[in-house]
């Protein structure tokens, strides 16, 4: 008897990937809330780690018909004091009812393990970029070879055997080219014949056919096809993601720390539906100065505040190297509110006529020192400064926030999905 | 003194065929065992994961139950709450035996006599899967589901597929033949059909048929009763092949689908009937092999403690009031019973003469040992060949546990000379699937009135359905009859305890 042993183990691995991923389509709105939930409690750099998530297993149940209670017969290993006729004092009320719910305990919820992608998918699934209809056609990365029907002309490379052999077949039925078995039928009839006029005759007709034959070749180069390929213009989207802040010495860490993370997430999402993002970082005191991301972050400044300045090297940056209709921008500001009382006039004409019509999206983050409350005494200068402008129309997008945890939240909100306002914005 | 199988615990390719081949020349020779040609494969443990997710077979369709599996699965092995099997077979001819690639060479022999001899020569003989699956066929028609079902979802739409699927799966408790009559499945033939059912759809069809006007429906007096159950084959407890013969809105892809379901779970319903036998024959047969190798000299003393370290745990027996207790271990009480089988045939007692008059001191061992495989299931192995012995050694006792019994669970027989019957026909009815699954059957359809499907449910010793589970599994069957579903749950007396009435959810358009 023959034996096969197989070494499996280099198959591709995956094998229920899909069936996962209907599990994952089908439990969406469910692990979607667990994700969230999930992602407020981690940091930022872990956040879009994957993990393990809990779900409630209500929509994921399979029902079968399960019967329960009654009376019940056991048999049961190991004896070692019962007799006949005794009785067993049942344990609270009654073992029935206890496990019931024990049951239903560990089938309740349903833990397991979504990885990195999954994670960020499901994180970032309910949000939209406002305004995507500006994709330019970018310059690189634009031509895509596309296969385009078959050519008289091209590289030997390209020929196409079966096109050529299926043209080359129906010019000799069409032209008639003697078969070889016709050929070689006549032969054996010349051979087998005795009459010397017949003979004759045949050979004639079959001088006749081999002339002909090579009067028609097997393939010609008529035939000949070649596969021909295009050169497509892909579209491919890119953007450009501008990062200002204010570093004067009124920013803390805890504030730079909130900033930060509003960005990554940011970067993380525009990356997603993007192929090509770009970020430029401007951090200004009283002047403004485009920096690398170290410097943006961790590197000293001191000085007053002048918050037009940063949109002024943002405009300036933007002319120079971002044309507007080949990239979509998008900006976000994080400061803690202060400028001078001077700059509120130029900050304001600088944003409406220049930074805003450019934009796909600005959005203004306040950041406050933990606890917050400061924020109810009053609102800062460019709070009340960029509320009265976004009161006049400009689409800016502006929130407050003080707590790491606050960051998710606020994310989410600025970039939830709202068909309703779409609508509303359309006529 | 005869080569050595292997050294230590590594292992390669070639000693697996070595092991293979002194385990095949004990089950033949000594054993006198008939096996389907072997297939062995090496996996990992993902491959392992994935094979549970897809109940333990190569290839299956998609579903996003099997997905559930599979990351319940993942999720716990990961966190090393479970361990993995050592090995999986099939019932297939070739009869194909996963290994694990972890394990050590004494485990990859234990493996390979426990499951390409043991399990494969219950596969091959035993009269439960003669009858009901087709071992050749079996991988043909998994793969040709897994096609049909793509084809459909491509044609039909996933999301449609899905839904079919989802009530059928809730129904696949009962979606099973358990009486023989009807002729063994040729899964290969019935590949065909289906093909050809569709090719000669698509050949006849022609749109004009659509547009004929159809006649004043015919309204025939109302059936008699006993004509009416006789037209649609009732009472039925297949509830998947009445919905598949008789649903009257369900398309043809759709009774594709839910026949399907139903052959797969035909295919497996051996499998639940004979858990204590299947594990007792391959624990038996592992064990016997593996002295003998060690008998032979082809395994070292080492190896062979190891290998009674690894049998030591797969046949231990938890009391009844141990932590790790939970029911009956098939491999314990299977192996046990066997064991006392060879004793009884080789050495009996005169308990055992009074009691197995048949095989006590018959001598042939092996002899009984295979007609026991081949003619019983665990409901019948247990009813006949628990012996006194056996049940004196796990100290055996049946509880009686009467909710309405104040002073609490009866202890009602114990091993003793006046409760050895009455335990054995006990444990011997604890594994009777006609006492597992509920028992559910169709019993009438208003065919005149509403169309509702009418199903009772015997109730066996006040033992209910779960409500929400109940509801769930009619609102899926209502959904595949497109008419109303009422489920009435009698007792012996056909008192009627409870009644339930779902009506199916609306279709979409899609389903014509």
């Amino acid at each position: 008897m023959a034996i096969h042993i197989i070494d499996r183990r280099l198959n591709p691995g995956g094998k229920s990937l899909e069936n996962r991923q209907r599990f994952l389509r089908r439990a969406k709105s469910l692990v979607q809330g667990a994700v969230k939930k999930t992602s407020q409690e981690r940091d930022i750099k872990d956040v879009l780690e994957g993990g393990e998530v809990t779900i409630p297993l209500d929509g994921m149940h399979e029902p079968r018909f399960r019967r329960e209670g009654g009376t019940r017969d056991m048999v049961l290993p190991g004896n070692k004091k019962f007799i006949e006729g005794d009785y067993l004092q049942r344990q609270g009320q009654g073992s029935a009812k206890d496990s019931g719910p024990g049951e239903g305990d560990s089938e309740d919820a349903f833990r397991f393990v979504l990885s990195r992608d999954e994670f960020v998918d499901l994180f970032l699934d309910d949000l939209e970029l406002p305004d995507l209809a500006k994709r330019k056609i970018a310059q690189t990365e634009s031509e895509g070879i596309q296969r385009a029907g078959y050519t008289t002309s091209g590289s030997p490379a390209n020929i196409s055997v079966s096109r050529t052999v299926k043209l080359a077949l129906a010019r000799r039925i069409a032209l008639k080219r003697p078969r070889k078995e016709e050929i070689e039928e006549l032969e054996a009839a010349i051979a087998a014949c005795t009459d010397e006029d017949e003979r004759a005759e045949l050979v004639a007709e079959l001088e006749r056919l081999k002339a002909k034959s090579k009067r028609i070749p097997f393939i010609d180069p008529l035939d000949i096809r070649y596969r021909r390929f295009e050169m497509v213009p892909k579209p491919v989207a890119q953007a450009v993601m501008f990062c200002l802040m204010d570093v004067s010495g009124s920013m803390s860490e805890h504030m730079k720390d909130l900033a930060k993370r509003f960005y990554m997430l940011l970067y993380v999402f525009l990356k997603r539906r993007y192929k090509h993002v770009e970020i430029v970082f401007i951090r200004h005191t009283d002047r403004a100065e485009e920096v690398d991301e170290q410097t943006f972050f961790y590197g000293p400044a001191s000085g007053g505040t002048l918050v037009s300045s940063a949109l002024q090297a943002m405009h300036e940056i933007v002319r120079e190297r971002f044309n507007p209709s080949d990239w979509n921008i998008y900006a976000a500001q994080a400061s803690d509110g202060d400028n001078s009382y001077s700059d509120g006039e130029l900050t304001g004409l600088l944003l409406t006529e220049k930074i805003l019509p450019v934009c796909q999206f600005f959005a203004y983050l306040e950041v406050g020192e933990s606890g917050g409350s400061a924020f109810d005494l009053s609102d800062s200068s460019l709070w009340t400064l960029y509320e009265r402008l976004r009161n006049g129309g400009a689409p800016l997008s502006m929130r407050k926030v003080s707590e790491r945890s606050e960051i998710f939240p606020v994310f989410h909100d600025l970039f939830q999905r709202r068909e309703t306002a779409q609508e509303k914005a359309a006529p | 003194m005869t080569e050595r199988l292997f050294e230590g615990a590594d292992w390669d390719f070639r000693t697996l065929q070595r092991i293979t081949d002194a385990c095949e020349e004990v089950a033949l020779k000594d054993l006198g065992l008939d096996v389907y040609p072997n297939q062995i494969e090496v996996i990992t443990a993902e491959q392992m994961l994935d094979a549970y997710s897809s109940v333990g077979m190569p290839l299956f369709y998609k579903h996003w139950s099997f997905g559930k599996h599979f990351a319940f699965h993942e999720a716990s092995y990961r966190k090393g709450l479970m361990g993995l099997a050592y090995e999986i077979v099939i019932n297939s001819s070739p009869c194909i035996s996963y290994l694990m690639e972890e394990n050590t060479a004494t485990m990859q022999t234990l493996v390979i006599a426990h499951a390409a001899f043991g399990h494969n020569h219950f596969f091959k003989n035993n009269y439960l899967f003669k009858q009901w699956t087709d071992a050749e066929g079996i991988l043909d028609y998994l793969d040709f589901a897994k096609n049909y079902v793509m084809q459909c979802e491509e044609r039909y739409g996933r999301i449609e597929v899905e839904r079919t699927l989802d009530a059928a799966h809730a129904l696949m408790s009962h979606g099973i033949d358990r009486y023989p009559g009807k002729k063994k499945l040729d899964l290969r033939a019935e590949e065909k059909r289906a093909g050809r059912r569709r090719q000669h759809e698509e050949e006849v069809f022609n749109d004009l048929w659509r547009t004929v006007p159809a006649g004043k429906s015919k309204s025939r007096s109302t059936l008699s009763i006993e004509r009416r159950r006789k037209l649609l084959g009732l009472p039925q407890e297949n509830l998947l092949y009445f919905l598949e013969k008789s649903a009257p809105r369900l398309a043809p892809w759709q009774r594709e689908l839910l026949r399907i379901v139903r052959h797969i779970a035909q295919y497996f319903y051996p499998q639940s009937q004979t858990k204590v036998m299947n594990e007792g024959t391959a624990t038996y047969v592992h064990y016997r092999i593996m002295t003998r190798l060690h008998q032979q000299g082809r395994i070292t003393d080492g190896n062979f403690l190891e290998f009674l370290g690894s049998h030591t745990n797969v046949v231990f027996q938890p009391e009844f009031d141990d932590q790790r207790f939970s029911g009956f271990n098939p491999y314990a009480l299977g192996f046990a019973v066997m064991q006392d089988i060879e004793r009884i045939v080789a050495n009996p007692e005169d308990e055992d003469r009074e009691w197995f008059p048949d095989i006590a001191g018959k001598g042939d061992v092996m002899g009984v040992l295979r007609d026991v495989w081949a003619n019983y299931r665990d409901e019948s192995f247990i009813g006949q060949f628990l012996s006194p012995k056996l049940m004196r050694h796990f100290r055996m006792f049946h509880l009686h546990d009467d909710p309405e019994e104040r002073a609490g669970i009866r202890v009602d027989a114990i091993h003793d000379e006046r409760g050895f019957r009455r335990v054995r026909r006990e444990l011997a009815r604890q594994h009777d699937v006609g006492f597992i699954d509920a028992n559910i059957e169709v019993v009438d359809v208003d065919l005149s009135g509403d169309r509702r499907l009418i199903l009772h449910h015997h109730v066996i010793k006040g033992s209910q359905l779960n409500e929400t589970d109940a509801k769930r599994v009619l609102q899926h069957l209502a959904d595949l009859w497109t008419y109303d579903v009422a489920l009435i749950e009698v007792d012996g007396n056909d008192k009627v305890l409870r009644e339930y009435v779902v009506s199916p959810r609306p279709i979409p358009a899609a389903v014509a």
